[in-house]
């Protein structure tokens, strides 16, 4: 499904990744950690295709197809979704009439015919019922006044409903309560269906309680400096990351 | 930031879409301005004396003006004795039989997808289109004429109802009051009419479509529309122009006039030619619209749509004179490439308890200009006056230019006036949630324009609001991606 070889990207001169080797199989949940700053939001938009960042080195295939050459739209309609860590604020918009957009601009790009009203709303309400959506979320304008929580469940609302290959979720657990925290997992959950895969940023051993990792890498400044399976996760979440850190400083010196 | 230059420069300038011309046979006047310039276009139009008159005191009185500066744009001086003041199809026009309109006259308004044959009308919308100097033809008249509603041309109004227009005409915009209109009143050329009698409702939309086809022309329409005590109407203006190199004028005058428990909403979708994208050609919106409550509870409400012409300097005003009248203005003003908008409003608040509320959304993209002038006034009289006015800009890209002028005057202290305002910028963190999300960058730029304007779009009739929310994302094509 996903496969990066030897990324390097930086912003304004500064390089943030310095090689980065990863492969996600069709079905699989990868979790990625690592300290404040170590490169994984960065991460996430440069798979994206967030402008500001230039790419110097390395390839991603995309099934099969060189993800760095498309641009962000494409590689959406693609399959490629990302959970924002800050989802923006467009007034005035919708969320049902965002996503009736989104949609349709992803069937044009795979040639089908546009989703006529009625169906579109019946295949929304199906998911705001899978996601236990609040109905009243979706005809506010898009994340305006959203608390934080609202924010990060109606990225994966919005996921729910593009059905994208490939889920990137950077810090989606980050602001929830417990109660939202097991909702969004669940819904999370509900979508595996052993072809899609999920990317999931995180910084807590919690959320991986639900949603379990088949991987879990540390990323630090800028590197995949370690893989394991979920009990890594485990192991982070007791001793933190300075053993890591010592670890990396050892390579480098020797 | 960079990045952001960077797409801007990528501009494709979307084509114009109504920029074609009709190929007809034209009557015109003689280039420039004189007294018989004026005689000529009164006996074309085989006008009554009064008329005439009325006429040759306003451009006595235009001739000794000057044409205004104070506006915050800078354009090249308009040589008025340049212009052909008066055009029309050659081809005689009945106007009650479009059988005998000549069919590249149709075909063009078919082509602005406004039909004009029987069959294929916009239902429940009653369409006067003129081409032009002239009104072509007036939709659905019969229907209309059931309920007393007169909806017709002004050179008709003027044969047909001339106590009316007697009464009405010059009333809430004298010859005297700008440059502009002093002008409009000694050759304007047509225009609408309209008359709703008491209590009634019309049961449809008016609305009025302008064409400019003819080169070197200006058009100088002029509307009047009275709305008797009780009574309500919904109007709507639209108007597009061929691409020309050379700037064209339009100089209008609206007047309208709301008796006792009338209510009047106009709204415009304005779409003349804006010139190319290095501001050659394109047309000079200079129009005067005003509008009185005369009457005790009376409501005006201008909404507009400003997407066209290369300047545009109007200020759609409600004088509020009955107690308790309310006065509206909603406008959207979508500037691009190197056009220059100078719009709002002026409430004047002269009754007790009148009420006003001012939406004003200004988009500046390209090198553009963007400006918001509105003055709120409360006379001495006018006891618990309340005006709400909120004045919202959005800029897109860095090189375009977004002012806001509030004028307030205030002379009795019991109004309560409030003014809100905001600046921002189309963010590229929304483009990019957009991009994330399947939504190509000029669908985004469309739908944050378009979330943006909500709350004026939603004042236009269903009709209509469909069609503008496109206008707006076209006129944006080309800004950013
Ligand atoms: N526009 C920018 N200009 C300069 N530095 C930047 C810019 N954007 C990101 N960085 C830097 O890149 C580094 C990686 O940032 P990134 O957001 O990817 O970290 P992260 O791993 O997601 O951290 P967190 O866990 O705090 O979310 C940080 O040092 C950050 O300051
Ligand atoms: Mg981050």
């Amino acid at each position: 499904m996903l496969e990066i070889k030897d990324l390097k990207a930086e912003i304004e001169g500064k390089k943030i990744l310095n090689g980065i080797n990863l492969v996600v199989k069709p079905g699989e949940v990868h979790a990625i950690m690592g300290p404040n700053g170590a490169g994984k939001s960065t991460l996430s938009a440069v798979l994206a295709g967030r402008a500001d960042y230039a790419v110097t080195g390395g390839e991603v295939s995309f099934n099969g197809k060189d993800l760095l050459e498309m641009s962000p739209e494409d590689r959406a309609r693609e399959g490629v979704f990302l959970a924002f860590q800050y989802p923006v604020e467009i007034p005035g918009v919708s969320t049902t009439n965002f996503l009736k957009t989104a949609i349709n601009e992803k069937r044009k790009y795979l040639g089908l015919e546009p989703m006529e009203a009625t169906a579109f709303l019946k295949f929304m309400r199906e998911k705001m019922e899978l996601m236990e959506m609040d109905k009243a979320l979706t005809s506010r304008s898009l994340n305006e006044g959203f608390s934080g929580g609202e924010k990060k469940r109606n990225e994966v609302f919005q996921m729910a409903m593009l059905e994208p290959k490939l889920t990137i979720m950077d810090e989606t657990d980050s602001g929830l309560d417990i109660d939202a925290l097991r909702l969004v997992s669940a819904g999370v959950n509900k979508l595996k269906d052993g072809e899609r895969s999920f990317v999931v940023i995180t910084h807590y051993q919690r959320l991986l309680d639900y949603i379990v990792p088949d991987f879990v890498h540390v990323l630090y400044k800028g590197r995949i400096v370690k893989s394991g399976d979920a009990s890594l996760a485990k192991e982070l979440e007791a001793k933190g990351y300075d053993w890591i850190k010592a670890e990396v400083e050892q390579e480098a010196n020797a | 930031m960079a990045e952001e230059v960077d797409i801007i420069d990528q501009v494709v300038g979307q084509e114009y879409k109504y920029g074609f011309t009709t190929n007809i046979e034209m009557e015109t006047a003689p280039k420039g301005l004189t007294e018989d310039t004026i005689r000529f276009i009164s006996s074309k139009k085989t006008e009554p004396e009064w008329m005439l008159e009325y006429r040759l005191k306003a451009f006595k009185y235009w001739q000794g003006l000057t044409a205004p500066s104070w506006q915050n744009f800078s354009y090249p001086a308009v040589d008025y004795q340049d212009i052909i003041y008066y055009a029309a199809p050659k081809e005689k026009i009945t106007l009650d039989s479009l059988d005998q309109v000549d069919p590249e006259l149709l075909k063009t308004f078919e082509k602005l997808g406004i039909s004009l044959s029987e069959q294929k009308r916009l239902t429940g919308v009653a369409v006067d289109a003129v081409f032009d100097s002239v009104s072509i033809a007036t939709t659905f008249k019969d229907q209309l004429k059931e309920k007393g509603i007169i909806f017709c041309s002004m050179s008709e109004a003027v044969h047909e109802h001339p106590d009316l227009v007697k009464k009405y005409l010059s009333s809430v915009v004298p010859y005297t009051d700008n440059f502009f209109a002093a002008l409009n009143a000694a050759v304007f050329s047509d225009g609408s009419f309209v008359y709703i009698p008491k209590g009634v409702r019309c049961p449809m939309e008016l609305s009025t479509y302008f064409r400019i086809n003819a080169e070197n022309t200006g058009q100088f329409e002029r509307t009047l529309i009275i709305a008797d005590e009780g009574s309500y109407v919904s109007y709507l203006e639209g108007c597009t122009a061929p691409m020309r190199d050379e700037n064209q004028l339009h100089a209008a005058v609206v007047e309208l006039v709301a008796l006792e428990k009338a209510e009047i909403k106009y709204s415009t979708v304005q779409n003349w030619y804006p010139g190319d994208k290095n501001g050659k050609g394109g047309i000079y919106n200079f129009v005067t619209k005003r509008g009185i409550c005369l009457g005790d509870y009376a409501k005006i409400s201008w909404t507009q749509v400003e997407t066209g012409s290369a300047i545009t300097w109007k200020y759609p005003s409600c004088i509020l004179k009955g107690d308790y009248s309310v006065g509206e203005f909603f406008s959207v003003a979508v500037t691009n490439n190197m056009q220059q908008a100078d719009t709002g409003t002026k409430m004047i608040h002269i009754g007790k308890n009148t009420k006003s509320r001012i939406v004003s959304k200004g988009i500046s993209a390209g090198k553009s200009h963007n400006t918001y002038r509105g003055l709120v006034k409360v006379n001495k009289k006018a006891d618990k006056a309340r005006n709400h006015t909120q004045c919202d800009s959005m800029l897109i890209g860095d090189r375009s230019g977004a002012h806001t002028f509030p004028y307030i005057e205030i002379n009795n202290k019991s109004a309560m006036v409030e003014h809100e305002a905001s600046t921002s910028k189309i963010g590229e963190d929304q483009i990019f949630y957009c991009n994330q999300r399947g939504i190509g960058t000029e669908e985004a730029i469309g739908l944050i324009v378009n979330g943006f304007c909500r709350e004026v779009l939603n004042q236009l009739p269903m009709e209509f609001a469909v069609e503008a929310q496109k206008l707006l994302a076209v006129s944006l094509e080309g800004s950013v991606g």
